[in-house]
């Protein structure tokens, strides 16, 4: 790879390429989208929580002047949908029962909304109510009433249980065995743009979908399955996302409530959700409750852990079997655990679906760790950062539960956040009511695993180059924001040596552009870099071979850059990037080329270790100072010191912008944010009330940038998109105990739950609120594991570290 | 995304001639000035107007004036933003200026009016939702039901009061003056209000509210202390109004008005009392509060839990004293950051 100074655009603080569209206005979201003659659909949904549906009348709705059609799930074939494919429990409109209010009942497409909507109220449903289950608890007590008739028991939707190693010799030989329990309120992504979505059903027969997804992929699949048409007639664009965070990355009613409505209207038909329906869709942070037993040395280290986790899940299964991997796996990336056990359980309960929101099933158990190791710190009297930093996973290494560790810059960034915060001076130091806090975390760099079994790429990019010298680069992928096509004009703009601003980017068409599996994961800069960085080498290929012809150099001796082909050790002597194209295509035809991405096959072999493994781990490490009003128990964070390993900076500006945004996100989750519900329905479905921290409730934040250059990024680039969320929660929970002395083992630490606290250390009693309990543990028998250094993965970690090697210190790659 | 009924909107330019318009269309008709609460509560359809008699093109409805001497009038239709940023209200009247300031967004204080703010409808969980949601759950008395949600054995409706600017008016003795089509009349802003979620206010539904009349400021000092989540867009779930008349060291005159624990403004007015003859000491200030706290009564339909918002008074209370009083009183809360 070539050093950090040889690059132009890698590594440059660039605008966005869609910048300028975004600032004038010029963006067409899904909902400025207006085809001739386009009718306009609203869903009825369902206003009880649970219920058999036993009739529904549409005479009355039908009726209504300026309505075109009126449908029940009666007007889709009887197939179910759903992401995953172990959890198809979808239907587009509910025809037997209802399960949280928000289920779509029903739809009408009309003139106008208003019209669309008055008929909604006119569709007559007969419901017959049925026992309702609002909690974890309710749900493993209540085993008569089920809210679905498949999963691993009653209203459990999955339960697993890993073990690696022999946990409870582990605790048998610690000094201190410490247990926890922590509970984290769900909360909801609360996106800009409400999803929208646009059907035209042309006169050929082929649907085309636009839709405000992260996904257009699985939603491409999810389409033709429910409309019972073949792909090749169905396309979907996904349009520009006004935020995603993961609460985009399901397939939806709405949207094939659209596309029946074109079909049986011909019309094009538009749902624009409102704020509300937003709420129900959801697919947000699952509410788990955690339990955690560590043994230590008594300098800390880590013997061996054993984690439990209950999700609610919500009405469906969404990604949730996913979700339940994920609050188990990732506890060994940071720290080495010798030995761990993991056992989790999703129940179903009648509220909307929860599913990924940014660190997807990972915020919720972080923060459980980084609390229970600060205790187990405070126990042994050692400093909390301490304890950690002398405990870090090696790099190139492997975890327990067979992980496979690549660059890590994690003690990188501890100390870059213990420096520039002045941790030392600050940790136990502070006068009261003043306290600091810190958290360290991983997160993946792409899932492993397609949510569907294949072996086709992850993603693909084709580039062509025009006559003029235009590039224009096409993949499946979907900027949802965070820059993802921006990554891909800079990634071939640098391979190429010309300048972004040259370069089209045609994204999230699945007529137009090879597949890309969507932004969810944090897998676009990875895998999309990649695979745009081999098709633009292939391309560069041709180039240099036409060009090295007409300068009688080889092709090695060549360089592109500043929309040039040059001799290296003599600049002068080369031609433009217009002209070496035409020489290309006359020497070898059409300018095109396809680069395809297929992440590392390293997980382990047993059930369940598809979630987990990733090219590559990125790692964040905060400190959070935090002032407690004593009287009102207000927390309000002072300022926030984040150092995150990023790889590689693609464009440092747009991960520093990943980066606040992730610590904003995360403070409202730590403070405020939670969906909460009252006689079955969502409390505050609204942007008003659902209270999420603004711009005056954000501190100053000081982002460093810690660069490993892993050899599985395209340039080095790990993730950033997600992972920088998850230190912070537990950073602000450890300041508030450094700053007046209580421990809040539940998010959102309100102000009412640490005055609770105080009143309990002013009555003499242990400072800590949170949950007393758990559901007693009915976890399948354990999937025990041999440890990777009980088999032959020693040789694997060898072949890893060598390849790791190579590629850093070899030749460009 | 939610739309607004269809309505008329009338657009009088006198007020003479929105009344005649108000009395014309009678239970039908609603008045509209800034429309930021308005509009929302429409489209949600907690309101139904056939006809919406416009204000924002009345003159008269416009403007500041007045001085510390005299008194000010502030005209109903004195946006949110002229209020707070008036150089002669920051001067004289600083509580009302950052009152007004504590409104919602700066956008909504470019639109919304003091007049707005004063008369701005009661609030509850139960009913500042959807229709759909409204009738998932059964409608509260407030629209369209009959039982009160909140508790349902009262025999009224608890929505709670949510005007920023009500307990510091109320606390100044301001005045607002009311012209129907039986002529004006100039009432105390305590007249104007009645714990009754539903008829919260005793103006009647033909009488416009042109103007607030400020007294003249004579050692009035006053401030206003407000308990939200954010520092912007959250309604208040608690407000202190606070206003002493002050001779040299010893308060004279004491009012201190409560914000959202009531269906209207709450008066505390034991707690006021306390106060008259004496020294605003740290002790006085903690007996004060405690008085205060006694006629908060908060239920459980807004935002943060009840019991919080019951212990908060005594602080918010304790707070805006010592603030007056000249002590310390440590950082102000978040919800307070953009204040004046």
């Amino acid at each position: 790879m070539s050093p950090k100074e040889e690059l132009a655009v890698i590594g440059k603080p660039l605008p966005k390429v869609d910048a300028w569209e975004k600032v004038a206005g010029d963006t067409r979201f899904a909902d400025d989208l207006f085809l001739p003659r386009m009718a306009y659909a609203k869903i009825l949904r369902s206003c009880h929580p649970h219920a058999l549906i036993k009739r529904i009348e549409t005479s009355r709705a039908r009726a209504l002047p300026g309505v075109y059609a009126v449908i029940t799930g009666a007007d889709f074939p009887p197939v179910k949908f759903g992401i995953m494919p172990t959890s198809q429990d979808e239907e587009v409109l509910c025809t037997e029962k209802v399960r949280f209010v928000g289920d779509p009942v029903a739809a009408v497409a009309a003139v106008d909304e208003e019209t669309a909507e008055r008929a909604t109220e006119l569709i007559d449903v007969e419901y017959e109510v049925l026992p309702t289950i609002m909690s974890i608890e309710q749900a493993l007590a209540q085993e008569k009433v089920r809210i679905h008739e498949y999963g691993d028991g009653p209203n459990i939707h999955k339960a697993v249980s890993l073990e690696f190693g022999d946990v409870e010799e582990a605790f048998r030989q610690a000094h201190l065995v410490r247990e926890d329990v922590f509970y984290f309120e769900g909360n909801t992504h609360l996106p800009m743009e409400q999803h929208a979505a646009v059907a035209r059903w042309g006169p050929d027969g082929k649907l085309t979908l636009w839709s405000s997804t992260q996904t257009p992929h699985y939603v491409h699949r999810a389409m033709a399955k429910v409309l019972g048409l073949p792909m090749s007639h169905v396309r979907v664009i996904a349009t520009p996302n006004g935020g995603g965070f993961g609460g985009k990355s399901d397939p939806f009613s709405h949207e094939m409530v659209v596309a029946r409505f074109a079909q049986l209207t011909g019309r094009p038909v538009k749902c624009t959700l409102t704020r509300e329906e937003v709420f129900y869709c959801h697919r947000g942070r699952h509410p788990v409750l955690m339990w955690v037993k560590t043994g230590v040395t008594k300098t800390g280290e880590i013997l061996g852990m054993h984690f439990r986790s209950w999700l609610d899940g919500g009405a469906y299964g969404s990604y949730g079997v996913a979700s339940t991997y994920y609050t188990g796996v990732l506890q060994t990336s940071t720290y080495k655990v010798p030995v761990y056990k993991f056992e989790g359980m999703r129940v179903f309960t009648n509220k909307p679906p929860c599913g990924p929101k940014r660190g997807h099933g990972t915020p919720q158990p972080r923060y459980a760790l980084e609390c229970h190791l600060d205790k187990i710190a405070a126990d042994l009297g050692l400093d909390p950062v301490e304890l950690r930093r002398r405990q870090l996973v090696d790099e190139f290494s492997m975890t327990a539960n067979h992980l496979t560790i690549t660059t890590c810059g994690l003690g990188e960034c501890i100390d870059k956040v213990v420096e520039a915060s002045g941790w030392r001076d600050k940790f136990r130091k502070l006068p009261p009511g003043r306290g600091v806090g810190f958290a360290a975390s991983a997160y993946i760099t792409g899932a492993g695993l397609p949510i569907y079994w294949n072996k086709m790429p992850h993603s693909g990019v084709i580039v062509k180059i025009d006559r003029g010298g235009g590039v224009t680069v096409f993949c499946g992928s979907t900027d949802i924001g965070q820059g993802s096509d921006s990554v891909l004009a800079y990634v071939v703009a640098e391979v190429l040596g010309i300048a972004p601003e040259d370069i089209r980017v045609v994204t999230g068409d699945t007529d137009l552009t090879p597949v890309d599996l969507g932004s969810y994961s944090s897998r676009v800069t990875i895998m999309t870099g990649n695979a745009a960085k081999e098709a633009a080498e292939k391309l560069q290929g041709l180039l240099f071979d036409a060009a090295a012809k007409k300068l009688d150099v080889p092709p090695s001796a060549l360089e592109a850059r500043a929309r040039r082909i040059f001799v290296r050790d003599d600049p002068d002597k080369g031609m433009s990037f217009p002209d070496a194209a035409q020489l290309a295509e006359a020497a070898y035809g059409t300018l095109a080329a396809a680069g395809s991405y297929t992440p590392p096959m390293r997980g382990g072999k047993f059930k369940g270790s598809g979630v987990g493994p990733t090219p590559a781990y990125s790692y964040s490490a905060c400190v959070v100072e935090v002032a407690v009003d004593p009287e009102t128990g207000e927390v309000r964070p002072v300022e926030i010191w984040i150092a995150h390993d990023v790889g590689r900076a693609i464009n440092p500006l747009l991960v520093e912008g990943q980066v606040e945004g992730s610590i904003y996100m995360g403070l409202g989750e730590a403070l405020m944010e939670e969906q909460v519900f009252r006689k079955g329905l969502h409390k505050i479905p609204s942007m008003l009330e659902y209270k999420s921290p603004t711009t005056l409730e954000t501190p100053e934040i000081r982002t460093v940038l810690v660069e490993t250059l892993d050899p599985e990024g395209p340039f080095g680039a790990k993730e950033s998109g997600q992972g920088p969320l998850l230190p912070v929660i537990p950073a602000i929970a450890n300041a508030v105990y450094d700053a007046v002395g209580v421990r809040v083992d539940e998010v959102p630490i309100t102000p009412e739950k640490v005055l609770k606290g105080l009143d309990l250390r002013a009555q003499g009693k242990e400072p800590r609120v949170g949950p007393e309990r758990v559901p007693a543990a009915r976890f399948p028998e354990p999937i025990r594991v041999p440890l990777p250094g009980e088999d032959s993965t020693l040789e694997a970690q060898a072949t890893i570290y060598r390849r790791a090697i190579h590629r850093r210190e070899g030749p460009r790659s | 995304m939610m739309r607004l009924p269809p309505f008329r909107y009338l657009a009088p330019r006198s007020v003479a001639e929105a009344v005649r318009q108000l009395a014309d269309h009678g239970p039908d008709a609603m008045v509209v000035a800034g429309g930021t609460d308005l509009y929302p509560n429409m489209k949600r359809r907690q309101f139904e107007p056939r006809v919406l008699v416009g204000l924002r093109g009345i003159r008269e409805l416009a403007g500041i004036r007045g001085s510390a001497r005299q008194g000010m009038v502030l005209a109903a239709g004195a946006t949110l933003t002229q209020v707070s940023n008036h150089p002669e209200v920051l001067r004289h009247y600083p509580a009302v200026a950052r009152a007004a300031d504590l409104v919602s967004t700066p956008q909504l204080r470019n639109m919304g009016t003091i007049g707005g703010n004063v008369c701005v409808d009661t609030r509850c969980n139960y009913y500042n939702q959807s229709y759909a949601w409204r009738k998932a759950i059964g409608f509260c008395m407030k629209k369209d039901g009959d039982i009160c949600l909140v508790a349902p054995g009262s025999d009224r409706c608890l929505a709670i009061s949510s005007s920023d600017t009500a307990p510091v008016l109320w606390s100044l003795g301001a005045s607002v003056r009311l012209v129907g089509p039986k002529g004006e009349r100039v009432i105390p802003i305590s007249a104007l209000y009645q714990d009754d979620g539903i008829q919260y206010l005793t103006k009647a539904a033909d009488e416009i509210l042109t103007e607030i009349v400020l007294p003249p400021v004579d050692g009035l000092r006053a401030t206003y202390w407000k308990l939200r989540r954010r520092g912007s867009f959250d309604f208040p779930v608690l407000g202190v109004g606070v206003a002493l008349r002050m001779e040299g060291e010893v308060c004279r005159e004491a009012r201190i008005v409560l914000g959202a624990v009531a269906s209207q403004p709450r008066e505390a007015a034991d707690a006021g009392r306390l106060l008259v003859g004496e020294r605003l000491t740290p002790e006085l200030i903690d007996r004060v509060a405690e008085a205060a706290a006694k006629p908060s009564k908060p239920l459980d339909n807004t935002d943060l839990v009840y019991h919080y918002r019951k212990r908060m008074t005594r602080v918010y209370v304790a707070r805006a004293l010592r603030e007056l009083a000249g002590l310390p009183v440590g950082e102000f809360p978040l919800g307070m950051t953009a204040r004046n």
